[in-house]
């Protein structure tokens, strides 16, 4: 990474407007927020952000780089979609606030110990290992993840649906040694590594 | 006149032969109603039964009485030549407001020979009008004003092949349009500023046979009426022509608001905060030399400019403009673009409190914020200009709900100010009182029209200066006939609505030297013939008349006397109403013709418990609803008996008076909203009835009779379930006070 996480912006310019649209998964659609708050009002989640995506919008547009990429907003977005139904400028909001994030944690810049980061980082490394989500990994993982304490407590509070799903056999439990990952490991792997080379380039970030 | 012979038709088409007993309604007529022909037919309006009436006419019957529908149903069938004609409303207002029962019958009986007695009674009263033999008859139009308003309805009435006198101030054509560097975009796709077009449009202007263009003029005298207005042009050299013309657009524009008047926001203290006005001479003269624009204080390079919109605008505090101007979000989205196509690097941010962008501005917006434009919601407190130059815009991020918000080293401000109309001399109030707009304070209005009315030399303004109009119904009609407004005068718009608003009043124009070519009244009685007319012996010279005309339409003769100008008029009958020694009348409509039929109906005694009640229904609003109300089937008392009159400002208090002491039980009064959101269409009436009845306790008290026997209310066309509920309302509030002593005097 180059000097860009450092990047400082000046208030009320286009500067930071600029860097998200050439960095941030649809970017380019933040200028034409018209700042009515219907994502505000529709999101489900809305009053558990600290900023709701109107005011991200606007934060971006006033160049506030630092407060829009540390915050944990776009990380509380649950991909339900309901702001890009009812956005009236048919703004991608769901993928922006994604876009955001990704961003952010591509900058070192995302709350250290935000969950939603936590897990979905978690996620990423399982799927990429073998091309398919190990499925008794992965939430063993993220009930574990603060430690063996609160893992118990976690995986005996979710006891009856682990049952439940063992029972529909919906979760194989035997998914550590079973496992087996898709066909062509290493051809996924390359795949991936590619496009990370290819996206790295394009958005400036270095190798 | 010495031969009047009546004919009274009643019909029985529509349910009226089943539900009435139209036998003796006939002989109401005949012994009552003292009518020389009664007859009754099956379906009065189709062709064998207006043959019939025809046929008695040509025999010598000269007034005829109409007892079938509506008087606003079946005009063509029923409108004999020169004769008087009575409606008696039957239909709509009798047995369709009755309900269809036996127990019913006897009083939708009764409620049907007292209109029958009263149609005798004004046709008695009445006579086919003829046209005003002083009407005017010249037809060119004058335009007062050569903006894009002004041109564009020069054009209009040219095309349509009436001559036109077109009077600029200023040494050119072109307005306040050729001043700006380009215009909002009026086609698709708009997304681009578009070229103004306007020295084509001068050109063609100039070149039009049927346009006679002076230039460096201004009206300074202009009398007389629609057909005949004479009219003093006067250049800047002092020499005047007078012109006769038929009617009169003034298009007289706007004034940016004086930018001076917000120290606050940095103008005057830098070159580098301009108003929209300012922006546009820089892009012109940056254009003209091939260059780009550049900081008007040191030359630079610009690459930040902040628009700040509703800059002395919307303003609740009174000290500078209340209104929107309704252009400048589009306009200062003109202006950033300008930047953006010299330079897509520039900063532009418009910071707004509500962007309105009328018309097809919604995608214009869009292209805006595609191009880069910066929108900001927030309030602009104040703007500082440091020595080098560069500004700093403090204002309260609305959005952010960040107060203490700036944008720094910004190179350009852009004031979005208002738009102040050139409406003249506001000649409702005196200049030096307090409701002066704010925009004129201590600047001398100078009239544009210089009327040589009674009532003032310009036309009356509504609000914050813009000219008074018929929002509604009839926007470019002022209160002076002839003279229609149109533009931004009229209320702040953009080039595209003046466009619209320029063919409209030239249109308007047109109707109004065709109707006064043939001594007709303008809307909203357009093809009336009848004028006023006064007594002159009988006038004791109050000026009551001259002073309540909604219309100026009266001025006062070298004695003094009320001098009718009846092209100008029309024909609500404030007039009459207004005078106190009712000396005003109309051939067709007279406080004679209404105040005979509140007398001919038939007062049951005291102990009938059949209570009456008069309506006086404004004809444009709420007779309509009541006909409405009776199509709709919605039933009222049966007690009510109503006179559809001109304009509630054709009231004469004598009236309801007369209606007191024949024993009426209760009087009603039904017209139209009045304040500043009138729906009057005689903009006045209502208003100044509405005076006149908060004066009617007075009388009451002289009479010895209750408050509610007198009731007013405002109603619309539309209130088509409420009218009956109100005429109920109140004919339980008269059976809760009893009955009226004044009966069988």
């Amino acid at each position: 990474m180059g000097d860009i996480n450092t990047a400082m912006a000046e208030q009320y310019r286009n500067d930071f407007l600029k860097e998200v649209e050439a960095n941030v998964e649809d970017g380019q659609w933040v200028k034409m927020c018209m700042q009515c708050g219907v994502c505000s009002g529709s999101c489900p989640l809305g009053p558990a952000w600290e900023h709701p995506p109107q005011e991200i919008f606007m934060m971006i547009r006033a160049g506030r780089r630092d407060e829009v990429l540390k915050s944990e907003s776009m990380w509380m977005c649950t991909s339900c979609y309901n702001c890009i139904v009812r956005c009236p400028r048919e703004l991608p909001i769901t993928h922006i606030m994604h876009g955001l994030a990704n961003y952010a944690h591509r900058l070192g810049l995302a709350p250290k110990m935000n969950p939603t980061r936590r897990f979905a980082k978690k996620f990423w490394n399982n799927l990429a290992k073998t091309g398919r989500v190990n499925e008794i990994e992965l939430s063993v993982g993220l009930y574990f993840m603060d430690g063996f304490k609160t893992g118990i407590a976690r995986a005996w509070a979710m006891k009856d649906i682990g049952i439940g799903m063992l029972k529909a056999k919906r979760l194989n439990p035997f998914g550590f040694v079973t496992h087996k990952g898709c066909k062509d490991k290493k051809g996924i792997q390359r795949m991936l590594k590619k496009a990370r080379e290819i996206e790295d380039r394009r958005k400036g970030f270095a190798a | 006149m010495a031969d009047m012979k009546i004919g009274a038709y009643v019909c029985q088409g529509c349910g009226l032969g089943e539900r009435l007993d139209t036998k003796a309604l006939t002989l109401v007529a005949q012994k009552e109603g003292k009518a020389h022909v009664v007859r009754e037919h099956e379906f009065l309006c189709n062709a064998q039964g207006v043959a019939m009436i025809q046929k008695d006419i040509d025999e010598g019957v000269n007034r005829v009485v109409i007892a079938a529908c509506s008087r606003r149903a079946k005009t063509e069938a029923f409108g004999f030549e020169n004769v008087a004609v009575a409606r008696v409303n039957l239909r709509e207002q009798v047995i369709w407001a009755q309900p269809a029962t036996d127990e019913a019958r006897e009083l939708t009986q009764e409620m049907a020979a007292d209109y029958v007695r009263m149609g005798c009674a004004e046709a008695k009263k009445v006579v086919a009008p003829t046209p005003n033999a002083e009407h005017g008859t010249d037809k060119r139009v004058l335009v007062v004003g050569g903006g894009i308003t002004g041109m564009t309805a020069a054009l209009e009435a040219a095309g349509a092949g009436y001559d036109v006198l077109l009077v600029e101030k200023t040494g050119a054509l072109g307005g306040y349009m050729a001043k700006l560097h380009k215009r909002v975009p009026y086609q698709e796709p708009f997304a681009d500023p578009q070229a103004t077009g306007i020295e084509g449009l001068a050109a063609l202007v100039s070149q039009d046979p049927h346009i006679k263009v002076y230039l460096n003029s201004t009206t300074t005298r202009t009398s007389g009426a629609p057909g005949r207005f004479s009219v003093d042009i006067t250049t800047e050299s002092g020499q005047t022509a007078t012109e006769n013309v038929g009617a009169i657009v003034m298009a007289s524009g706007f004034s940016p608001y004086n930018a001076s008047k917000l120290p606050e926001l940095g103008y005057g203290k830098s070159q580098n905060v301009v108003d929209q006005a300012g922006l546009e001479d820089l892009a012109r003269a940056a254009a003209a030399k091939g260059e780009p624009m550049r900081r008007p204080s040191d030359g630079k390079e610009i690459k930040s400019v902040v628009f700040v919109q509703c800059a002395g605008q919307r303003d609740a505090t009174g000290t500078h403009l209340k209104y929107c101007s309704g252009h400048c979000c589009n306009t200062s989205m003109k202006q950033a673009m300008y930047f953006k196509e010299q330079n897509p690097d520039i900063d532009t941010a418009i910071i707004y409190t509500d962007l309105r962008t009328p018309g097809n501005g919604e995608d214009f917006y869009r292209s805006a914020q595609r191009k880069g434009v910066i929108f900001t919601k927030g309030k602009v407190g104040s703007i500082d200009v440091d020595g080098a130059g560069s500004a700093t815009v403090h204002f309260h991020d609305l959005i952010l709900d960040d107060k203490a918000a700036t944008m720094q080293g910004v190179d350009l401000v852009v004031l979005a100010t208002g738009q102040v109309p050139n409406s003249g001399v506001n000649i409702d109030i005196p200049p030096d009182a307090e409701d002066v707009d704010a925009a004129k304070a201590g600047e001398h209005a100078v009239s544009v029209l210089n009327l040589t009315y009674r009532q003032g030399p310009d036309i009356p303004q509504l609000k914050y200066g813009f000219t008074d109009s018929h929002f509604i119904c009839f926007p470019y009609e002022t209160r002076r006939t002839g003279i229609y407004a149109a533009g931004p005068v009229r209320r702040p718009m953009d080039i595209t609505q003046a466009v619209e608003d320029a063919t409209g009043a030239a249109l308007k124009a047109i109707q109004a030297v065709e109707n006064a070519s043939l001594g007709r009244a303008a809307h909203p009685r357009s093809g009336d013939l009848s004028f006023p007319t006064f007594r002159r012996e009988g006038c004791t010279q109050c000026k009551r008349c001259t002073v309540e005309c909604p219309f100026g339409a009266i001025d006062e003769d070298e004695q003094r006397y009320p001098q009718f100008n009846e092209s100008r008029c029309r024909r609500c009958g404030t007039c009459m109403g207004a005078c106190p020694v009712r000396v005003i009348s109309f051939e067709n409509y007279s406080v004679d013709s209404v105040g005979s039929q509140i007398k001919a109906i038939d007062v049951p005694d005291e102990f009938s418990e059949k209570p009456r009640i008069l309506l006086l229904a404004c004809e444009n609003d709420a007779y309509p609803a009541l006909d409405m109300a009776g199509v709709a089937g919605h039933t009222s008392s049966a007690f009510i008996r109503t006179i559809p009159v001109r304009c509630l400002g054709s009231v004469n208090m004598i009236w309801i008076t007369d209606a007191l002491n024949s024993g009426y039980d209760g009087v009603m009064l039904m017209g139209c909203r009045h304040g500043d959101e009138y729906q009057c269409h005689f903009v006045k009436g209502s208003e100044l009835a509405s005076y006149r009845m908060s004066k009617i306790d007075d009388t009451l008290k002289n009479l010895n009779l209750e408050k509610d026997r007198v009731r007013a209310l405002e109603v619309a066309i539309a209130d088509i379930g409420r009218v009956p509920a109100l005429i109920n309302d109140y004919a339980a509030k008269i059976k809760e006070i009893g009955m009226s002593p004044f009966k069988g005097f």
